[in-house]
């Protein structure tokens, strides 16, 4: 992918990280989802965490958005321990989670999904009302700074491709505030082109200063955009590479645990 | 505001101007205009002249509102994503409350129209938190409570009159009650009184205008068309309803309050209902156990032929306000024509199923599905 360099920038060694988790456990009943996780977001970067199906990232999601909390382990936030007790808590402190299903509905307009559950009001009392041109005046330019231009604000989520809507779920997280940005699986369901739109928004989201978690187990994606790497294999983390210092083929192995994919490589001339 | 940006942001070099009639299919209540207009031309043919004149208008928009009191709160709860199929026994349920506050207790309507309200309101919270808890389908569960309201109005009307489905005596009970003339009768008689003298109305041959006043119900029916459009369309709650409706958990996940929307909802419908029994009762002077039969499904046809979805999360109350329109006009319309009566089955019929595979192509044509 040509997109390689493009979107990669600048150094973010240096920041404080937003959130650090240290040997996160988290246990359900006798069974350990995850065993030792430690992961970190610096303001400005791209953290990518890859890991196979059932390497534990859904856990490790839930845990960082408060829906879950660590069985042993610790999380800190801008400098301080904290717990979140739900997942409001977490998304008021400035985390927000992107889900696969996008939280998004087709039938509605961009706009209305824009402000869902959170639509600005003016007047008072009983005619406090909701503020229909803000909303729309908000979507279409934050929609522009994505380098989307909608045909209208009255338009139809369903109407957009998959990676536009990702794009309208990235830009609202942002737009309400989002410091850590949690994107799980953004580019799995998505082809070339649009792929590569919405790495172009983790990009832009990215300068921005806030701290994009982009999980996945394409190496490609992730090597495209992520300025760090963790891998998560069985429920544990392997270390933080940066960019640079790790070839795709390495986090691959990593990913699967080395050796099968090793031999499974061999056996397919190294096309995996 | 950022006019400039909105402006600006518009431009994109691959998309055509919409034209206004792709604007149009867009309205969820274009269909049901639409099927207003067919119908209003079919009767202008084949109907009487007497039905377009102002006593034949009021004539059949006095049903056509007291359906659309129910068909626009079914509707808000379609969009919501829920069904409720016992409204129409709830019509019959609250008329014996309301027929036992005003009689047996002697209560005055200041009284007991809350009681009704607020009772009815409970039933349907109760009908919404068993859909919520349970997530079993609306439909099954306000099923049940189709049989269950309307079997308890018989039992209890029974018990009430000593033996009767009928509960009378209403007229008398609420007589001179300063609050009846918001519920029963007709509005601005003074109005049509004086418009008479000049002659500018319709008058029998003594002086008195043929059309006293206009029916109550239409005034209600006219107002709670335009709230329920108002809170739709321009009130945070109006965004939680289709939300609620469109995708339960997505809508969750936005922090929208999906259980309070939706046990509102079905609130709002059985005070609708309960709303249309007071309405009714005072008319009629009366109440009966088979008030409001099968009004569940004419208000769920008004509010597909209306634009809603079965699926929720699409519709409008203006559409349903139309659709119920056409009910009102096609039941009442046949009768100026020389056709039976009992074709405005197989009339209303062909219109669900038009509205159904009109809604189904505008709702592939909005999400843009191919």
């Amino acid at each position: 992918m040509a997109t390689d360099s493009t979107f990669h920038h600048g150094d973010t060694k240096t920041a404080a990280p937003i959130i650090e988790m240290r040997d996160i456990e988290k246990h359900f009943g006798n069974v350990i989802a995850l065993s030792g996780v430690s992961f970190d977001v610096r303001p400005g970067e791209c953290h990518c965490l890859l890991g196979d199906n059932g390497a534990g990232k859904s856990t490790f999601i839930k845990t960082m958005s408060g829906v879950f909390k660590p069985t042993r382990g610790s999380i800190t936030f801008d400098g301080k321990p904290l717990s979140f007790a739900s997942p409001r808590d977490a998304m008021e402190a400035g985390i927000a989670t992107v889900f696969q299903d996008l939280a998004m509905i087709p039938l509605m307009s961009v706009a209305r999904n824009f402000f869902m559950g959170r639509e600005p009001t003016k007047g008072w009392g009983p005619t406090k009302r909701f503020d229909v041109e803000k909303a729309n005046a908000i979507t279409m330019s934050e929609m522009k700074k994505m380098g989307i231009n909608l045909r209208g604000p009255d338009q139809a989520v369903g109407t957009l491709s998959g990676g536009e809507r990702q794009t309208v779920a990235i830009a609202r997280a942002v737009y309400f505030g989002a410091k850590v940005l949690i994107l799980d699986e953004p580019t799995s369901a998505l082809g070339v082109r649009q792929t590569s739109n919405v790495l172009a928004t983790i990009d832009r989201v990215r300068a921005q200063g806030v701290g994009v978690v982009f999980i996945s187990h394409n190496v490609r994606h992730a090597m495209a955009v992520g300025d760090r790497f963790t891998v998560l294999n069985r429920g544990k983390t392997l270390g933080t590479a940066v960019r640079g210092n790790i070839t795709s083929e390495q986090l691959q192995d990593l990913m699967a645990g080395g050796q099968e994919l090793a031999q499974l490589e061999s056996t397919l001339g190294g096309t995996v | 505001m950022m006019p400039t940006d909105a402006g600006s942001a518009a431009v994109d070099e691959r998309l055509k101007a919409e034209p206004l009639m792709a604007r149009l299919m867009k309205r969820p209540e274009l269909g049901a205009i639409a099927g207003l207009v067919l119908v209003t031309a079919f009767f202008l043919i084949t109907a009487n002249p007497a039905m377009f004149t102002l006593s034949g208008i009021l004539n059949f928009m006095a049903p056509a509102a007291q359906l659309g009191i129910l068909a626009i709160a079914a509707a808000l709860l379609m969009i919501g994503g829920e069904f409720d199929l016992s409204i129409g026994s709830m019509v019959a349920f609250a008329g014996m409350i309301f027929g036992a506050c005003v009689v047996n207790l002697d209560l005055p309507l200041i009284l007991a129209v809350p009681v009704t309200l607020v009772l009815a309101a409970l039933i349907g919270a109760v009908n919404g938190i068993i859909v919520l808890r349970t997530g079993l389908p609306s439909f099954i569960v306000t099923l049940a409570g189709l049989f269950i309201l309307r079997g308890l109005s018989l039992v209890g009307l029974k018990w009430l009159t000593d033996g009767s489905t009928q509960l009378r005596g209403v007229r008398e009970a609420a007589e001179g009650d300063w609050l009846a003339p918001i519920f029963s009768g007709d509005a601005f008689t003074g109005l049509f009184g004086w418009l008479a003298s000049l002659g500018w109305i319709e008058t029998f041959d003594n002086g008195t205008a043929k059309v006293p006043g206009v029916p109550v119900e239409i005034l209600w029916f006219l107002g709670l068309a335009a709230l329920a459009t108002w809170v739709l369309l321009r009130t945070p709650a109006g965004n939680w309803i289709f939300a609620s409706g469109g995708d339960r958990n997505a809508a969750a996940n936005s922090g929208v309050p999906v259980r309070n929307v939706k046990i509102a909802l079905f609130m709002l419908t059985a005070a609708a209902a309960a709303l249309l029994a007071v309405m009714q009762v005072l008319d009629a002077g009366s109440t009966d156990a088979r008030r409001g039969f099968q009004k569940e499904f004419e208000a769920i046809i008004a509010a597909v032929i209306g634009g809603c979805l079965l699926t929720g999360g699409y519709g409008s109350a203006i559409g349903a306000f139309f659709g119920s329109i056409i009910f009102g006009m096609v039941v009442i319309g046949l009768t100026y024509t020389g056709f039976d009566q009992d074709w405005f089955q197989v009339f209303l019929g062909g219109m669900l199923l038009l509205a159904v595979i009109f809604n189904n192509a505008i709702r592939k044509r909005v999400t843009g599905e191919r």
